[in-house]
């Protein structure tokens, strides 16, 4: 189990700052929510946490280790694994094979050049396992690229489950899934709870009061309002800033 | 069982007897032409490491091959012609080559790794031919070749072709292993989605360059034997031209399927001689036939030979 601690970090394209000062702190076995309007730059900052984006400034800490400068897949082994908002898969792959190979790159070396990969049982079993929990079990022979959307979504997150990380970032799993999908999904996700600790952006107020811990609301890249998920609901900046804006 | 090793074995059952029915029908010629498909085969299963597994286009192939050769030829004028030693110094050259090159081009990818390995292919080919000591422009006839432990069993007879067979079938078998080990699912999961291989933990670029290095030193073994069997070294070999022609080779083949690899450059080799025995602008009516090929053939030669449901996987 890990912490993740964010500590001033800014960020600006040009004109346009995405983050602004936003720290945020998050305990071992945790789930802290980023809720936020569209564009409030909550994917940038996933972004930045993962190593895809750099800050322009400000400090990123795993387990009280700065990782600021670390490439994406030094943090990845690190323990760091993230979902996508727009899923990312390799198409080409079966699920099985998708989910393997996220095993693969923790435990041992990829440098191995004659054995047949494919016939790794230990990795066979973890992303069979992997994708029994999340439900794709029965469509693990299938290439990635003839998977339905719902279908994706699951696999997104078994990539990063197979991946064993110490620390989660979600990045709207829940986008695009069926009513009864989502419920599912939400099921797992509070079964994770508790052993691995997660940063979760989501804009479904249901599944952030089910599992959430603490919650952030970020608009324009700032953020306006922390606290328990009552606590936000109660706030009035919240109310006029985000949820007064979903009710309307 | 998996039908291209049943197609690999005919064609290397095939090419195994080569040495006892050519004499049946009495040409030397004929095994000095399959020598050369072999060679260009050799080259050609390499740089479908790069793009048939890695997505790397390079068209800039052909300069490891020339790089090969010279290593090989100037340390023949040195006295050096211990065949291992003469591996050996091929090896390091090229690879060393590679990862300047490489360590540069794959800060890149797509179009603009394409443009860099041409540029790095054209300076290597003008480097060639500056070495005023060794040819230059015109290249550089051997008058000393090749030993194994002091003995010439390479320099007549049999004994160069079955090398060049043998080299093409570890090339052969070695890529194949490749492709279907841990590394190679991860160069292949880098060609699918750079992006998400790199958050499943893995440094693309590190992946990348291995097999770059890797291609580039079997590229650079395929020049060693050239110069063996053409007694010639001149800087055409390095040119972007030949580049292209491997990735004809391989398109042709079949991207991705070894066995396409060999198909192609003997369809290649053979066209050539063929239609430049009968017209000097043979290229003319060469263009037109790839086209051709290459619409009515899509996935390659090899694919012709795979029956429908066993098409789309590519290991
Ligand atoms: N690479 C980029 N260059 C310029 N602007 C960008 C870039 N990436 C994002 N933006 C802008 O930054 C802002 C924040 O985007 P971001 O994707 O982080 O929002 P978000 O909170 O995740 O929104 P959503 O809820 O729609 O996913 C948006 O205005 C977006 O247009
Ligand atoms: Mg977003």
């Amino acid at each position: 189990m890990s912490t993740l601690e964010i500590r001033k970090l800014n960020k600006s394209f040009g004109a346009l700052t995405v983050s602004r000062d936003i720290s945020i702190s998050i305990g071992e076995g945790q789930c802290h929510a980023l809720i936020g309007p569209n564009g409030a730059g909550k994917t940038t900052l996933i972004h930045q946490i993962s190593g895809v984006l750099r800050p322009d400034s400000g400090h990123i800490l795993l387990d009280g280790q700065d990782i600021t400068q670390m490439s994406v897949s030094r943090r990845v082994q690190a323990g760091l694994g993230r979902t996508f908002q727009i899923t990312s898969v390799l198409p080409s792959f079966t699920a099985l094979e998708n989910t393997a190979i996220a095993a693969q790159a923790k435990s041992g070396s990829s440098l191995r050049f004659f054995r047949d990969a494919s016939r790794e049982t230990a990795l066979n079993e973890i992303a069979l396992s992997t994708l029994q929990r999340v439900g794709l079990a029965d469509r693990a022979a299938i290439p990635a690229a003839d998977l339905s959307h719902g279908e994706l979504r699951l696999l997104e997150l078994a990539i990063s489950l197979a991946g064993k990380p110490k620390f989660l970032l979600l990045d709207e799993p829940m986008a695009g899934l069926g009513r009864s999908e989502s419920v599912a999904l939400v099921a797992l996700l509070s079964e994770l709870r508790g052993s691995l600790p997660m940063l979760l952006v989501e804009h479904d107020m249901d599944a952030i009061f089910q599992l959430a811990d603490t919650v952030s609301l970020l608009v324009d890249g700032q953020v306006v309002a922390r606290g328990t998920p009552d606590e936000v609901r109660a706030d009035a900046a919240a109310r006029a800033a985000y949820l007064g804006e979903n009710a309307a | 069982m998996d039908r291209s090793l049943v197609t690999a074995a005919v064609l290397f059952g095939l090419l195994l007897a080569m040495p006892f029915l050519l004499p049946l029908i009495g040409s030397a010629y004929l095994s000095g032409l399959i020598i050369k498909a072999m060679l260009l085969a050799i080259a050609a299963i390499s740089l479908d490491l790069l793009i048939g597994h890695g997505g790397m286009i390079s068209l800039g192939h052909a300069a490891f091959v020339g790089v090969g050769a010279y290593a090989t030829a100037i340390a023949l004028e040195n006295g050096v012609d211990d065949i291992f030693l003469l591996l050996l110094i091929t090896l390091a050259v090229t690879g060393l080559t590679a990862l300047v090159s490489g360590g540069l081009a794959l800060r890149t990818s797509g179009l603009y790794f394409l443009m860099i390995t041409l540029a790095f292919g054209q300076m290597i080919y003008f480097t060639l031919t500056s070495l005023a000591a060794y040819g230059g422009d015109d290249g550089l006839t051997l008058w000393s070749l090749a030993t194994v432990f002091g003995s010439n069993v390479l320099q007549s007879g049999n004994g160069l072709y079955y090398l060049v067979l043998g080299t093409l079938f570890a090339t052969w078998w070695g890529v194949y292993r490749i492709s279907r080990s841990r590394f190679g699912r991860v160069l292949r999961a880098a060609r699918d989605n750079p992006e998400r291989a790199e958050v499943m933990g893995y440094p693309v670029v590190r992946f990348r360059l291995i097999a770059y290095l890797i291609a580039a030193m079997i590229a650079g073994v395929s020049g060693l034997l050239l110069v063996q069997h053409a007694e010639f070294v001149s800087p055409a070999l390095a040119t972007w031209q030949r580049s292209g022609d491997l990735i004809v080779v391989i398109v042709l083949g079949g991207l991705a399927t070894r066995n396409g690899a060999i198909l192609g450059a003997f369809f290649i080799v053979i066209v050539e001689e063929v239609l430049g025995s009968f017209i000097h602008e043979w290229r003319l009516i060469y263009g037109p036939l790839l086209v051709l090929m290459v619409l009515f053939a899509k996935g390659g030669i090899s694919h012709l030979l795979t029956p429908k449901g066993a098409k789309g996987y590519a290991s």
